[in-house]
């Protein structure tokens, strides 16, 4: 029961919660209270001070994101002396910025440019070269992400992130004053850093300090090399987000305009990573049941997420022979590019180019895996986040609302809705029950396993298939991922088949898709909204069993012969290692 | 370069036993760190690494508490820490040209350790002897009313 109380901000009275802040109280009737820092339930440590307001009766300026409502408070939020203390603050933190808008990552994202466009801030500072700027800090070694000092505002949104979501804390403040800087332990590289990848820091970033690999030119190159043919495929999640980038609500399927967009662009041929996540379906399928029946370990692990492999090499390698051995769909889909692709193509292999799109940057690192690929090439050349995608359809000025939808055709491009839903928490899982209790059971089960969806974060079901009762858990986001090992190691309960993702919610809300403002990350439900856009298309289309996707049938019988076969091992499957991190010498 | 870390099996038993003893009370880390400084003479990440395991804090956290005080180091420190005084009482007295002196004599710069590891120099705020100044201080040794003329003379009875 909250207990309300009464109060006046901006000469309106209204009545709130006696537990919401000013800032929460004046967003509940539309004044929006500039901010930073503030990133509600990660980071609210009012370190940015542009929220600040008057409190009638009270010294100076209050910061409203961490100033509570009292009854009968008198609050002023956009007088003269806010304004220009606002404005000041902004100046400041101007004065220390790299600004080169037009190539950032974050360039129609930035919440710092929105902030300094409100308040007309004239850069006087570093305009007039007043003070020396701070020394500029690059982290730019490893394959996926890297953080960039210059653009730092050091609100540390990104270092509570870490700590919440990923439950790692890769990234702290260094140092102090004005040498204070953001980054691993004295700036460590990011890839020995025991960094997952799962990008909730650039998230969290208002700004463009800490970003994925930047790689479009990458792209832009190849298209104009005469002798490659481009060959691209997409990620589930990457239509369920993308048309965020394009003015669309948070929750729409841009899929038919996301492939004419990707033709637009003058790529050859697309295909669609949701074929082999019907594929890994198949086989990691085989795999659970050849664990089950033939005392294999268990639980058996999924391994489709590169952020929770990457989790598991560096946490926890004791349970590497618990990982499928089933490489991801995107790596699945690079090794058929380069050989049954290639082939059904006329190409040689190293003159096809292969292009992947996908919600997620620890993908970017799991393509330069050294085992991904075969005679001197590698099976994905080129990894692209959503953003990126988005920011090469802007730059080109294709009319993105404006294309008209098409589907990609070919082999490797038809899915089922099990495919569909690998990009949320539980997908993986419910693709994966749909046909193993098939095959197990002899006969037709239920599609949908609805115990496993959702966004709590470790859900557990237990289903009775062919005799036995199978325990499975659902677990996603470092944090939950590293609770779950406490819980299963203190409980000692059996599980036979655990689904893991780095992101929390999963591919949805991976660290390579559009980002979402620190408002409207308060305002929606993110990770719910996008998950529905994949439900739906499982709900809508024709085949949702893994299994019975012709295409998969047909690519068994033409190439790959049976799941788990000797082809399908050398294309489909891989290996872990164990790794550590600060390996440093003296 | 500088001076070496040397990080023995027998210091990171200490380390560990000194642990286990603050891994029982509160608020473990900022002892913990005291030890480390005082067993290896810095804070390194191979030494931060040890901690943050054994006391299940990130490295980059205790690189934060490391890098913030200015008592840690990250990087080892020489045999001799010489810190002048800048203090506004030792300063209005001269002792920006002692510590010029020292730099220029040592050759390193402030915050930084000799090439034989003998001498780290720093600059620090004021040492409370303001009725001494200009002041300086050699390990905890403190050097009153100081001037250029007894840099020299300084460093060559540490030298021996």
């Amino acid at each position: 029961m909250a207990e309300y109380v009464n109060i006046t901000i901006d000469g309106r009275q209204i009545s709130v919660p006696s537990d919401y802040t000013i800032m929460k109280a004046a967003d509940s009737i539309g004044i929006s209270v500039p901010r930073l820092c503030f990133l509600e339930g990660i980071h609210e440590e009012s370190n940015c001070r542009l929220c600040v307001v008057k409190v009638e009766g009270q010294k100076g300026l209050k910061t409203s994101c961490s100033t509570k409502v009292t009854e009968g408070m008198v609050v002023q939020t956009d007088t003269k002396e806010i304004y220009e203390a606002v404005s000041f603050n902004l100046e400041l933190l101007a004065g220390n910025h790299k600004f080169e808008c037009w190539k950032c990552s974050r360039e129609n994202s930035c919440e710092f440019l929105d902030l300094l466009r409100r308040f007309n801030v004239d850069n006087d500072f570093s305009n007039a070269k007043l003070f020396d700027q701070k020394e500029i800090k690059m982290n730019d070694t490893s394959e996926a992400m890297m953080l960039d000092s210059s653009k730092c505002v050091l609100c540390g949104r990104c270092v509570s992130a870490c700590e919440k979501l990923s439950g790692l804390g890769i990234l702290n403040f260094s140092n102090r004053g004005s040498n204070t800087y953001i980054g691993p332990a004295q700036f460590h590289n990011l890839e020995d850093a025991g960094c997952i990848y799962c990008g909730k820091c650039i998230q969290a970033c208002p700004t463009g300090a800490i970003r994925e690999k930047d790689e479009i030119k990458l792209l832009e190159r190849a298209l104009r090399d005469t002798s490659k043919t481009i060959v691209a495929q997409v990620a589930p999640s990457v239509r369920a987000a993308l048309g965020e980038e394009f003015g669309y609500k948070i929750g729409t399927n841009v899929e038919g305009q996301m492939f004419a967009a990707l033709k637009a662009l003058g790529i050859h041929e697309i295909i669609d990573t949701n074929f082999t996540a019907d594929l890994t379906i198949i086989e990691e399928g085989h795999e659970f049941i050849n664990r089950v029946q033939n005392g294999g370990v268990l639980p058996m692990f999924t391994s489709c997420s590169p952020g929770w492999v990457n989790y598991l090499e560096l946490y926890y390698p004791e349970y590497i022979p618990n990982l499928s051995s089933c490489k991801s769909p995107q790596q699945m889909a690079g090794a058929l590019i380069k050989t049954y692709y290639a082939k059904k193509l006329g190409k040689d292999p190293k003159d096809i180019y292969s292009v992947s799109i996908m919600p997620c940057v620890a993908k970017k690192a799991e393509a330069k895996r050294p085992e991904m690929g075969r005679d001197g090439y590698m099976d994905v050349d080129l990894v692209l986040t959503t953003r990126e995608l988005a920011r090469i359809i802007r730059h080109r000025g294709i009319p993105f609302r404006d294309l008209d939808p098409i589907r990609p055709f070919g082999d490797l491009a038809s899915y089922t809705g099990a495919a569909s839903i690998f990009g949320a928490s539980g997908g993986v899982m419910e693709a994966a029950l749909r046909t193993v209790t098939e095959i197990l059971e002899g006969k037709s089960t239920p599609v949908e396993f609805t115990e496993v969806r959702g966004l709590q974060d470790i859900k557990e079901a237990t289903y009775h298939v062919a005799g036995i009762d199978v325990n499975v858990a659902v677990v996603h986001g470092g944090a939950a991922i590293k609770g779950f090992f406490k819980m299963m190691k203190s409980t000692g309960k059996q599980y036979h088949f655990v689904e893991f993702m780095g992101c929390t919610g999963g591919c949805i809300n991976g660290g390579g898709q559009p980002i979402v403002s620190a408002v409207n990350q308060e305002k929606y439900d993110v990770r719910a909204l996008r998950s529905k856009v994949l439900y739906n298309i499982d709900h809508n289309t024709e085949f949702r069993k893994s299994h019975e996707n012709p295409a998969i049938k047909m690519i068994y019988d033409e190439f790959l012969g049976s799941p788990s076969s000797h082809k399908s091992h050398e294309l489909l499957h891989t290996h872990y290692n164990k790794r550590s991190f600060y390996d440093v010498k003296i | 370069m500088g001076a070496k870390v040397n990080i023995t099996d027998e210091k990171v038993d200490e380390l560990y036993a000194v642990m286990e003893k603050y891994k029982q009370e509160p608020g473990p880390l900022m002892p913990t760190l005291h030890a480390a400084q005082r067993i290896f003479g810095c804070i390194p990440l191979p030494v931060q690494k040890i901690i943050a395991n054994e006391l299940d804090v990130s490295i980059a956290r205790i690189n934060g508490v490391v890098t913030f005080y200015g008592h840690f180091s990250v990087e080892p420190k020489g045999e001799n820490i010489v810190s002048v005084c800048l203090g506004t009482a030792c300063y209005v007295k001269g002792s920006q040209g002692i510590l010029d002196a020292f730099s220029h004599d040592l050759k390193v710069e402030v915050g930084e350790t000799s090439e034989d590891g003998l001498f780290t120099l720093e600059a620090t705020r004021c040492i409370g002897a303001c009725g001494l100044a200009p002041v300086f201080t050699v390990n905890d040794e403190v050097y009153a009313n100081g001037s250029v003329q007894m840099v020299k003379k300084v460093i060559q009875t540490l030298k021996k």
